[in-house]
């Protein structure tokens, strides 16, 4: 069981961020994320958009924002859960909680923050009607063990780069490799999809444009697909049907958690520090409202930071604190580093 | 409705028509006039907040405006979007300005 003073659901840039205003106050981390990497949407979706309205930074591309923060938290060595989403919620009769993840992992804390954005990314499902009697019988909409795939004609769909990088990694694994787009042009990095058209003229990937699957042929498995290429449409054999077409946020299980949800978001007192309607429970950034909420990442900063506070007072109701500027007090990591302003030298005047 | 202001009819994801005023005065696209009207639940429309990378927006047009071109984020993201038709566009990528004016717009289904 994980053990940590604040445990944070989402470790996107308030998530992240929160880690950083707790550890000011002595207080540890750990973040659970959906995702492999911590920076949520700034790094699952736009890692290269430029952000114009973080305070101080005229411009700053969303990548580089994450990896400010993480260098920002990092002497408060903040733990991470990544890959899993947060699944249940039990509390306890001292109050304190215990979050298990989808993988089973548990995680135990005094105070949650639930800074999930617009929720957990879950993978888009493609539109095809018998879909889902197939998933995890040969359709799998995330890669999680190329293994599964040696030997196998595989048919992926999809014109991003998890289309284009995975469609290159399988040519060594699978006996074929088929990637099927509605378009000739493909928006991947420039080297996948150079690396793909050699690949294509090497006869190691067969590629399918323009073209859509429309429907999955099999009984117990997948053995096919239907393709519909300008308005024929044709049975074409494979053992597995990958369709990436990115991923989606959805609120998911945390809307069962008991919460009060408004507008697919989670009330919070914004009077004070952005509890929810449990004691002990928080909710920051995009996935809270409020009135006069706005979705930003410095919104989601500022509450963070009070959120903080809250809980300080809630693990230590009688302790006696006042907030202390790092101007003043530097920042004091777990990992034995402080960094402080060097002290000005007096001279006498003679 | 002041000078500036225009008509577009959007029918909503139940099929309900909505005549609503929209702004061409304050750089506003069609994304976030659906969003300001709340004709969508939040967090179903506009997720990646306007930048062409997630068709949550998508929208089919059904009167003969002459639209601007797609640019190419619009149509790399309309080819991995979901209940594509020949008329769709993304709203986000769709500027409110004068010449929409009766503008008319269904909704493309929740992914």
């Amino acid at each position: 069981m994980i053990k940590t003073d604040i445990l944070i659901i989402g470790a996107g840039p308030t998530g992240l961020f929160t880690v950083f205003e707790a550890g000011l106050l002595k207080l540890k981390c750990h973040l659970i994320d959906a995702l492999p990497q911590p920076g949520g949407q700034c790094s699952e979706i736009y890692p290269k958009k430029p952000i114009y309205d973080i305070p101080a930074f005229p411009e700053i591309l969303a990548g580089d924002l994450v990896n400010n923060l993480m260098k920002q938290i990092e002497s408060f060595q903040p733990g991470f859960t990544l890959g899993e989403r947060a699944q249940t919620i039990q509390t306890l009769d001292d109050g304190t909680f215990i979050v298990t993840t989808n993988k089973g992992t548990q995680h135990h804390a005094p105070i949650v923050a639930i800074a999930g954005g617009l929720g957990s990314f879950e993978p888009r499902k493609p539109p095809i009607s018998n879909i889902t009697a197939f998933e995890d019988v040969g359709v799998e909409y995330i890669i999680r063990d190329p293994e599964l795939y040696r030997d196998k004609d595989v048919l992926i769909a999809g014109g991003g780069d998890s289309a284009l990088d995975w469609s290159i990694f399988l040519t060594d694994i699978a006996s074929s490799v088929t990637l099927v787009h509605r378009r000739n042009e493909f928006r991947g990095a420039l080297d996948s999809v150079e690396k793909v058209q050699e690949l294509k003229n090497q006869g190691k990937i067969n590629l399918i444009t323009p073209a859509e699957v429309v429907g999955i042929v099999g009984e117990d498995y997948v053995t096919g697909v239907m393709l519909k290429q300008a308005d024929a449409i044709s049975e074409r054999p494979c053992d597995h049907f990958i369709p990436l077409f990115g991923l989606a946020p959805k609120l998911g299980p945390i809307g069962d958690w008991g919460l009060e949800i408004e507008k697919n978001a989670i009330k919070v007192d914004n009077t004070l520090d952005y509890q929810t309607n449990i004691p002990g429970i928080y909710a920051i950034g995009d996935v809270n409202t409020y009135p006069g909420k706005l979705k930003l990442i410095l919104c989601g900063f500022h509450e963070a930071t009070l959120m903080c506070q809250s809980a300080y007072k809630r693990i230590f109701p009688d302790k006696r604190y006042v907030l202390k500027y790092t101007t003043v007090g530097g920042v004091e990591g777990f990992d034995g580093t402080k960094k402080e302003a060097p002290k000005a030298v007096v001279k006498a005047i003679n | 409705m002041e000078d500036q202001d225009i008509i577009i009819h959007i029918i909503d994801r139940d099929g309900v028509s909505h005549d609503v005023v929209a702004p061409t005065d304050m750089n506003m696209n069609l994304m976030e006039v659906i969003r300001s009207y709340e004709l969508a639940p939040e967090g179903t429309v506009g997720i990646c907040g306007g930048m062409a990378m997630c068709a949550s927006c998508q929208c089919y047009i059904e009167s003969d405006h002459q639209l601007p071109e797609m640019n190419d984020d619009e149509r790399a993201m309309l080819a991995e979007a979901f209940h594509v038709l020949d008329t769709s566009r993304l709203g986000c990528q769709l500027a409110i300005r004068p010449a929409l004016n009766g503008l008319k717009v269904a909704m493309a289904p929740e992914d």
